[in-house]
This record gives C-alpha cells, sequence and structure tokens, in this order.
C-alpha cells in the first residue's frame, strides 16, 4: 500500500467520488436477467459491475461427491479479463479462489440444504467490471439469484465494505480506497436474524475502529437489503400494476 | 475435506462446551500446549518447526531475487504458499492447491503483510528492477485442528530465523561479502482462532472440535494490541456481539503467546 | 400474537410473517415463536397456520403426482427420466413391458428411446431413493404428438382453477387435449397447430399473471379475442 497519492478526502469530509464517509455508492439491481438460469441477478454498485447465475438444485456429478444428508453448495467467483485496468488472466487466481470459498461459506447460512440431500447448487459470479468490494456486491447479487431460483432461504444475505481512509472510517471502499486506504472490512450479514456471515479484514485498525467498521458496514447491509428486497418484488409487482 | 463424525461424540462436544469444560480437559480460552523449533533444516535461509498439540507444521523460508510488484518498486517481495502434505491427514489428496490451503497461505500471508512485520523497503537491490523476494513455504505435516494459528507460528518463527548472506552491490550486479544478517522482522503478528459450537466460542479447536463446529472465526493481531487480519470460515454464522468478544480474547491470548516465545 | 403482513401481500426470503401461537406452512421456518418467509410469494394465512405461496420454485416429486419427463438414459433394466426435478427418475422396464423381461432378448431402446417424453406416476420416492416412475395406468406413457410448455411447477394449481374451472374453460375454447403435469410441464394435443397455439399463449399468460385476480375472466377474453383476429385474416385471405 503506497502512500503518496492524491487525498483520498478532502477538506469538507468528501470523498473522491462526493460521497460523505457513511454514504453507499450508487446502487442498480435487476433480478432474473439470464433466460437458462434457474435464477439470476445483475446488480451495479458504483462502477461495479457483477452478474450471478444459479444453477440447481439438481443431482450432483460426480456422485460420489454427493453428501446423503444435505445439499452441496458449490460456488465459483471469476473476474472477467477486461474488469480492471491490465488485463487479467482468465484463469482462476489464488484470491479468486479463497473468494469463491468465503463467499460460498457466506451465503450457505441462508440456505435450508438439509431440504435436498444429494443434490447440488452452483452459484457462479462474474465480475464484468471490478471497483472495489466485489466480494461484497457478488454476495448481494448471488443471494438474490438463488431467492430467484426458488431456493428456500433464512433470509437474504447482503454485503458490504466499511473500512479506514485518511483515519476516517468509511462505508462501501471503491477500488482507490481499497488500494490506498489502510484498512478494508468486508462483512456479509442477514438482517432479519442479526448475524454475519462473512469477516474479513486487512490492514490495521485499533480494536474500537474494527468496531466502529463493523457496525458502519453494518448499517450499509440493512439500506442495501432494502433495495435489495425491492428488485426481488420488482420482477412480480410490476405486472400487477400494468394489470389491475 | 468433510468426514463423517459419529454423533454421540458431537453431542459430547457440544454438552461439554455447554458447561464450559472440552473434551480434552481445556478451559475454552486455553491452548494446547505449543512447542517452536527454530533452524531444523539448514539448506534454507530460515526454518521452524511448531506443535500445537499433535497439530505439527513445518515452514522454510527461502530468499531469491526477482522483479518487485510495480506498485511497490522499492520493496522487496513477500510470497506465502502452504502445502497440506497427503502424509499429514487422510483427507489430503495429492494435486494442486485446492482452496483450503489456499486459503490458509493467503490468512497467514495477510497477518505478516498488513502488520508490516518485514521491512520489506529494507530488501530493494535495484528500485524498479530487482530486490529479493522471500519465499515461506508452509508444510502441514501433522493436522489435527486449527492449522491457521499453527501455520502463522511456524512462519513467523522461521521468519525470526532467517538469516541473508552480506552483500553489496557493484553495477546494478548482487556481490556476496562474508557473513549474514537476520531478515529485518520488527513486528510479530499472533493469530486466534475461534471455532463456534452450540453458540459458544472456543479457542484453538483441534481436530474433532472443528468437525463438528459451525464455524471459525481467525483474528490477528500485531504487538500493539492492533488488529491485522481477520478471516471468518465454515457454513455457519456470528453474531456482532459475538464477534467483538472475540476480538478482547484474541488480544489477549496473542499476547500471552508473543510473551511465553519472547517475542 | 401479531401478524406483520397483509394476505396476498408479497413477501421476499427472511420476512417476519407472524410472531406467537402460529404454525408454519409451506414456504415459511420458524425459529423460537417467530415465523419467517422462506421463499418470495404471496402470504397467506389461515388460521393460525402462516404459509407463502411461492411465486419462484422448483418441483419437488410426491408420491401420487402425474409428471411428463424426458427420457435421458436407457439403462439395462430401464429408463432414467428427467422429471424437472431435482433428482432423476427410474421407470423400470418390467413396468412397462408388463412381463417379466429378460435382458439379453429386449431392446429398451425400442421401447422408449432417450429423447422420448412420458406422461407417468410417481409410485415412490423419499429422501434417500429417487423418485420411481410407473406407466400403468390409462392415459400414462410415451407421448407421440403435441406440445410442450414448462412453465413454473408453483403455478399449475392457477393453471387448474377454482374447481378446474380455468382448465376447463382452456379446454373448451380452443378444443385441445391438455394434460398438466405437476412438474411443471404441461402436454398440449389439439386439432391443429393454430389451437395448440392459442393454449400455449393463454397458458403463458396465466403463468405471467398467476398472482393477480379476476384472471379466468381475462384469460377467456384474450382467447376469444385471439380467434376474432384468426378469423379476420383467414377471410381476408380468403376473398
Amino acid at each position: 500500500m503506497s502512500q503518496k497519492t492524491e487525498k483520498l478526502i478532502d477538506k469538507k469530509g468528501l470523498r473522491l467520488d462526493g460521497r460523505k464517509p457513511d454514504e453507499l455508492r450508487p446502487i442498480k439491481i435487476e433480478v432474473g436477467v439470464l433466460s437458462n438460469a434457474d435464477g439470476s441477478a445483475y446488480i451495479e454498485q458504483g462502477k461495479n459491475k457483477i452478474l450471478a447465475a444459479v444453477y440447481g438444485p439438481k443431482e450432483l456429478h460426480p456422485k460420489h461427491m454427493a453428501l446423503p444428508d444435505r445439499m452441496v453448495l458449490r460456488c465459483r467467483y471469476h473476474m472477467a479479463p477486461f474488469s480492471v485496468q491490465e488485463r487479467k488472466s482468465p484463469a482462476p487466481s489464488r484470491r479468486e479462489i479463497e473468494l469463491s470459498k468465503v463467499i460460498r461459506e457466506a451465503i450457505e447460512p441462508a440456505i435450508f440444504v438439509e431440504y435436498y440431500p444429494r443434490t447440488a447448487i452452483d452459484v457462479f459470479v462474474e465480475v464484468l467490471q471490478a471497483d472495489g468490494s466485489t466480494r461484497c456486491t457478488s454476495i448481494t447479487a448471488a443471494s438474490l439469484a438463488l431467492a430467484d431460483a426458488g431456493v428456500p432461504m433464512r433470509d437474504l444475505v447482503v454485503a458490504c465494505s466499511a473500512g479506514k481512509v485518511e483515519d476516517t472510517i468509511v462505508l462501501d471502499l471503491m477500488d482507490a480506497e481499497d488500494k490506498v486506504g489502510s484498512a478494508d472490512v468486508p462483512v456479509a450479514y442477514m438482517p432479519n436474524l442479526g448475524v454475519i456471515t462473512l469477516l474479513q479484514m486487512d490492514g490495521i485498525l485499533t480494536p474500537e475502529e474494527f468496531e466502529k467498521a463493523v457496525n458502519l458496514a453494518i448499517e450499509g447491509c440493512k439500506k442495501i437489503y432494502a433495495l435489495q428486497k425491492e428488485a426481488l418484488k420488482a420482477k412480480y409487482v410490476s405486472v400487477k400494476e400494468v394489470e389491475e | 475435506m468433510s468426514t463423517i463424525v459419529v454423533r454421540v461424540k458431537q453431542k459430547q462436544i457440544a454438552q461439554l462446551i455447554a458447561k464450559g469444560k472440552r473434551l480434552d480437559g481445556r478451559g475454552l480460552t486455553d491452548y494446547r500446549e505449543i512447542k517452536v523449533e527454530q533452524g531444523i533444516i539448514e539448506k534454507a535461509e530460515g526454518s521452524a518447526r511448531v506443535l500445537l498439540g499433535k497439530t505439527e507444521v513445518m515452514v522454510g523460508v527461502k530468499i531469491e531475487t526477482g522483479e518487485p510488484f510495480p506498485d511497490t518498486p522499492n520493496e522487496g517481495v513477500l510470497t506465502v504458499n502452504a502445502e497440506l502434505v497427503p502424509l499429514a491427514s487422510p483427507t489430503f489428496e495429492p494435486g494442486p492447491p485446492d482452496e483450503n490451503s489456499i486459503e490458509l497461505a493467503r490468512v497467514v500471508d495477510r497477518g505478516i503483510r498488513e502488520s508490516k512485520a518485514i521491512e520489506l523497503d529494507k530488501l530493494c537491490i535495484t528500485p524498479g528492477k530487482k530486490v529479493f523476494v522471500i519465499f515461506v513455504d508452509i508444510y502441514v505435516l501433522n493436522h489435527d485442528g486449527n492449522l491457521i494459528d499453527a501455520s502463522s507460528l511456524a512462519a513467523m518463527a522461521a521468519l525470526l530465523n532467517t538469516k541473508m548472506f552480506n552483500y553489496e552491490i557493484e553495477e546494478g550486479e548482487i556481490k556476496i561479502k562474508p557473513g549474514c544478517t537476520s531478515l529485518p522482522v520488527r513486528r510479530h503478528p499472533v493469530s486466534v482462532t475461534f471455532a463456534k459450537i452450540n453458540d459458544r466460542l472456543v479457542v484453538d479447536p483441534w481436530l474433532e472440535e472443528e468437525q463438528v463446529m459451525d464455524a471459525r472465526l481467525t483474528i490477528t493481531t500485531d504487538d500493539d494490541g492492533n488488529i491485522c487480519a481477520v478471516q471468518k470460515g465454515g457454513s455457519g454464522y456470528f453474531t456482532p456481539k459475538q464477534v467483538f468478544e472475540a476480538v478482547q480474547v484474541a488480544k489477549e491470548k496473542a499476547a500471552e503467546i508473543r510473551k511465553k516465545l519472547g517475542w | 400474537m401479531p401478524t406483520f403482513f397483509e394476505r396476498r401481500q408479497i413477501a421476499t426470503p427472511g420476512d417476519l410473517l407472524a410472531d406467537g401461537d402460529y404454525i408454519a406452512g409451506e414456504n415459511t421456518y420458524k425459529e423460537g415463536s417467530k415465523i419467517y418467509a422462506a421463499r418470495i410469494g404471496l402470504v397467506e394465512y389461515e388460521d393460525k397456520k402462516v404459509s407463502v405461496v411461492a411465486l419462484r420454485a422448483f418441483y419437488i416429486p410426491r408420491v401420487g403426482d402425474t409428471v411428463i419427463g424426458t427420457v435421458v438414459e436407457v439403462g439395462f433394466s430401464g429408463w432414467t427420466v428427467d422429471i424437472n426435478a431435482p433428482y432423476l427418475a427410474i421407470l423400470r422396464a418390467s413396468d412397462v413391458l408388463n412381463r417379466p423381461f429378460k435382458p439379453q432378448r429386449n431392446d429398451l431402446t425400442e421401447v422408449l428411446d432417450v429423447g422420448d417424453l412420458v406422461v407417468a406416476k410417481i409410485v415412490s420416492y423419499d429422501r434417500t431413493h429417487n423418485p420411481q416412475l410407473s406407466v400403468n395406468e390409462p392415459g400414462l406413457g410415451k407421448i407421440t404428438r403435441g406440445q410442450i410448455v414448462k412453465i413454473t411447477p408453483t403455478k399449475i394449481p392457477r393453471v387448474i382453477g377454482k374447481k378446474g374451472s380455468m382448465i376447463s374453460m382452456i379446454k373448451q375454447e380452443t378444443g385441445c387435449h391438455i394434460i398438466l403435469g405437476h412438474n411443471g410441464i404441461i402436454l398440449i394435443t389439439g386439432k391443429s397447430l393454430e389451437n395448440e397455439e392459442l393454449a400455449m399463449m393463454a397458458i403463458h399468460k396465466i403463468e405471467e399473471e398467476s398472482h393477480t385476480t379476476g384472471l379466468t375472466d381475462r384469460i377467456l377474453q384474450l382467447i376469444r379475442k385471439e380467434k376474432e383476429k384468426r378469423e379476420v385474416v383467414e377471410n381476408e385471405s380468403k376473398n
């Protein structure tokens, strides 16, 4: 993390894109965007553009991978070669393999995996353009794709990051802030149950700052949750309004 | 890596934990015995073996020269890799690193990198062109739970044991001089891992506890008690309160370990 | 003991529907005394039972259901059938052939081959075994003609309508024979392709607007309007 760049927070306390410290980037969500998938969602959060698709539950091949008492959830987080400034090799990187794991473990607590033994669900996340906090944006989209596929869930999982930029705890880091800032705390949350399903951190924070960052990220999650629900309902409500 | 756990045992572990006890007699926040041995591989620039109960991890450090990252032209490069060696557990399979070994390496890496444990700016040879590359290779030799903490400890012990040859730079080329100095390590990040079982948190889970846990949480702190890495794992969840309580315990436990090891 | 939604209001997974002495019905779950939605759908309160009529769900086999499936594999002693569910179904050769069958002598592909469609009944299914099918009843067996429509399985009851009102109306208006698979697959066979198309259009419309009211009347109007339109076109082309 190099320190010699432009100021990330100006004198008025505003960030590079004019946001206040506790402000989210603009978010646009659409559910059911892919006809082949059993469920899908598209999300834009700032310059992040991410597609998520769900296939299943279906029989698992190879069969010996199947579990006798529950469903297997599989997840692939992948970045398009053109999603970042310098072309990224399409082969999965170590970072992508780790993120695929933590994203899977973030959405799994929401799913009633015990309902459908011996089956599998595949969750595919494609980052078409990346601008910081993509794992969070991916989780928000993936859980909508699952709901769209009709998978029974305890709650929607929603995720948002917080971090520290020039001594200020800020919400929803974009790429420039992630790179130069001194800490990044991604959090995934199930708002109705009030529990955290993904938590990571890199950087340096005092325990007090960490607690503040987690709480701020949870507040961000709650705001995105409202948008998530709206997007899910929009697929059905729009039809209703036209007809009645 | 899922294995079938005998139901009775699952129940037994959960019932004991509800009473604040554990199957191996430890309290909920007790570590297993930690043994550290350094300098055991002569051909590596640094090495260490850590025993955490029966969990055994060896780490070798090798130093080579290479190109710096474009965004840090004046800094050396740290590379952490982990191998879940098949002889360490019936659940480990030969082959390219799977998601578990990649996660393990990246969590250990994050603790060392973010705490700025190694003074990477002292490892530059020619800015933008040539720097020292520190390879930290984690070798898990016996898996009895809590690989993250055992590996983090072994990595730090190996780095503290690492010697670099003395050198001079003549026209951009390295010229080796007699004698060696220690790798510039100034911070001592220590990770503390919790398992959530039956809605209670236990420190340093061993294998049987890991097999029944709902979720895992690792918190790495530096010498000042600041947090430098966090990683939640497993398919369960934590309440915010559990996380904040874990932070306090992690801070205390890390300080205890540092004191014990004289770091 | 409050409830938090109105009847037929849309809920999403995780929405708190009721708190107190209630019973968790379909597509809901209970934590302590609280009942939450587990799927997106319309909330229903019936006495003490709280449920969600799912707008999106996949088909889960039930013994006694009629399903329409595709043969995906011909095995040694029977067929594997894709019934649009998380589990593949099994159809035994002895059930189809109605006599003891000898693998050496009988070529199963002559009876049913990969890609063939069958109407069948589910005779057994549980958590540990894949569903088993039977075609041993009148009206079941290999499908040779007609149109196939796939809809969300939860919307099959809507296509049936109250006491079968919707489906009999469509049959009457289009003159088509219609078999509804509980797995969301529908077979339409009519005298002409035009008639079949009319029925298909009606069913797609029902799927899109399944959560709205007064649907039967609207579908009736739609079919009639479409028929008129076609007659006009036909007459014009005759002139």
